[in-house]
């Protein structure tokens, strides 16, 4: 990590591939991951913490990259929406959202698979309360919940939901 | 209005002691920065007043969770999901997982810690009421040695506490004698998730043939900062849970905190809100 005329390098990997980055250190993750890298699929929507839209995998747990002052990237891995599908082959919750028509306006999106993503990584057979409880930080102002919440249940047919 | 970000610097020393030795050398210019999900938010509003941070989040020293018979101590950067995953605490500390499971979403649990819930001294804050039930003491570090301070004394008004400059919180220590009492947690909010609480309440009681040997009672939301209610505690304790003796411990609760009207709710909901918290927590003991 070195510093230049208040700018700091950071060094990390993001969707599998080492990056270093150029920003102030309490710069936002969310905005050197759109800005800097281009990688848009994150998105913006309270600012605070309060809505999930931003969500990323840092390390593997779920954060709202609003929140993450990019200095506190350095040596972590970081996966964004676009780094969940590998290659062609679509993320099981990814199939599920496109086949229950679980997205509407579309910006809640990207957030939410990442969050039922990291749900079914830790727990492959939840419960709806799990399931509840693992989007709870994700707010969809379309309201489209239901499906989204199908949509998590079918992306787990291969281990099934507990009772 | 948004921060200007080259104003704001953050460091991440490679050690404990040079962070502390840097906050002993400067004492006030340097705050610490853990999780960040409190700090940030005013970071983006641009109500972020203090300008330097020092970073703790990659300190082992403040990271660890050790058990002694008597106590478990956390350390300051504890998150709400480690908390959630602890076997122990599960078993043993119903009131800080019921906490940690009811503080924002999975992101902020996953990112927010123990240390940063006191530090941040919000009178809302969901951890403290469950800390100051367990007997909490903190551990307060500095270049210059460590002190031990019991919880219930930390905060001495509106985000203001026994932390001088220089010093760090690493540890939280909790008392693992409440294991067997009967114990009560409830966050009154607006909604079921990622809000933020207009009354809290945590109890616990030692509760043997009607009478109530020990207890616990602490609120949160209702005064300058989270409450430990002793004069009801005292009322209540070697007492039983008589209709009488219900109506004397609401009566002694009212004076015991100072709710306000705010964004959140008004005076009049959160005092009658505490005072059946309390109700409730008392209910449940009597059908032991």
């Amino acid at each position: 990590m070195s510093e230049a005329a208040g700018e700091v390098s950071v060094s990390c990997k993001i969707n599998g591939r080492p990056v270093t980055l150029h920003a102030f250190p309490m710069s936002r993750l969310l905005d050197v991951l759109r800005e800097e890298l281009r990688l848009t699929g994150t998105k913006e929507g309270c600012g605070e913490g309060e809505c999930g839209a931003c969500s990323v995998l840092l390390d593997g747990e779920l954060v709202n990259s609003c929140l993450v002052p990019v200095l506190q990237t350095e040596g972590t891995e970081i996966t964004t929406i676009e780094g969940l599908a590998n290659g062609e082959q679509l993320h099981s919750v990814q199939e599920a959202f496109l086949k229950c028509g679980a997205a509407q306006c579309g910006i809640c999106t990207p957030g939410m698979v990442l969050a039922a993503a990291n749900l079914l990584s830790r727990t492959p057979n939840p419960t709806e309360a799990e399931i509840r409880a693992g989007l709870a930080g994700n707010l969809c102002r379309c309201t489209g919940y239901m499906r989204i919440f199908e949509a998590v249940v079918q992306a787990c047919q291969r281990t099934g939901i507990r009772p | 209005m948004r921060a200007y970000l080259p104003a704001y610097q953050m460091k991440a020393l490679p050690s404990l002691s040079e962070t502390l030795e840097v906050m002993a050398r400067e004492p006030g210019i340097w705050q610490p920065f853990a999780g960040g999900t409190d700090l940030m938010v005013l970071l983006e509003a641009g109500k972020l007043t203090h300008k330097n941070y020092l970073c703790l989040l990659h300190l082992p020293e403040l990271r660890s969770i050790e058990e002694t018979p008597e106590y478990i101590c956390l350390g300051a950067l504890t998150t709400y999901s480690q908390i959630l995953r602890n076997p122990t605490l599960q078993r043993e500390f119903p009131l800080l997982c019921k906490a940690a499971s009811e503080t924002g979403g999975v992101a902020t649990q996953n990112r927010g810690t123990l240390g940063g819930n006191i530090a941040n001294a919000s009178p809302a804050a969901d951890l403290p009421p469950a800390l100051l039930v367990y007997d909490a003491e903190l551990e307060l570090i500095s270049a210059a040695g460590s002190r031990q301070v019991p919880y219930h004394r930390f905060h001495s008004g509106y985000k203001k506490m026994d932390l001088r400059p220089e010093e760090l919180i690493r540890a939280i220590r909790i008392s693992r004698k409440m294991k067997d009492w009967k114990q009560y947690y409830r966050k009154v909010g607006t909604r079921k998730a990622q809000a933020i609480s207009k009354v809290c309440l945590a109890g616990a009681a030692n509760v043997d043939g009607g009478l109530i040997r020990d207890i616990r009672i602490a609120v949160g939301s209702v005064a300058p900062t989270v409450v430990r209610c002793f004069q009801t505690e005292n009322l209540l304790r070697n007492n039983g849970l008589s209709a009488n003796a219900i109506h004397a411990a609401r009566e002694t609760i009212a004076r015991e905190i100072a709710p306000i009207d705010d964004m959140r709710s008004t005076a009049r909901y959160r005092l009658r809100v505490a005072q059946n918290l309390l109700a409730e927590f008392l209910g449940t003991l009597q059908s032991q």
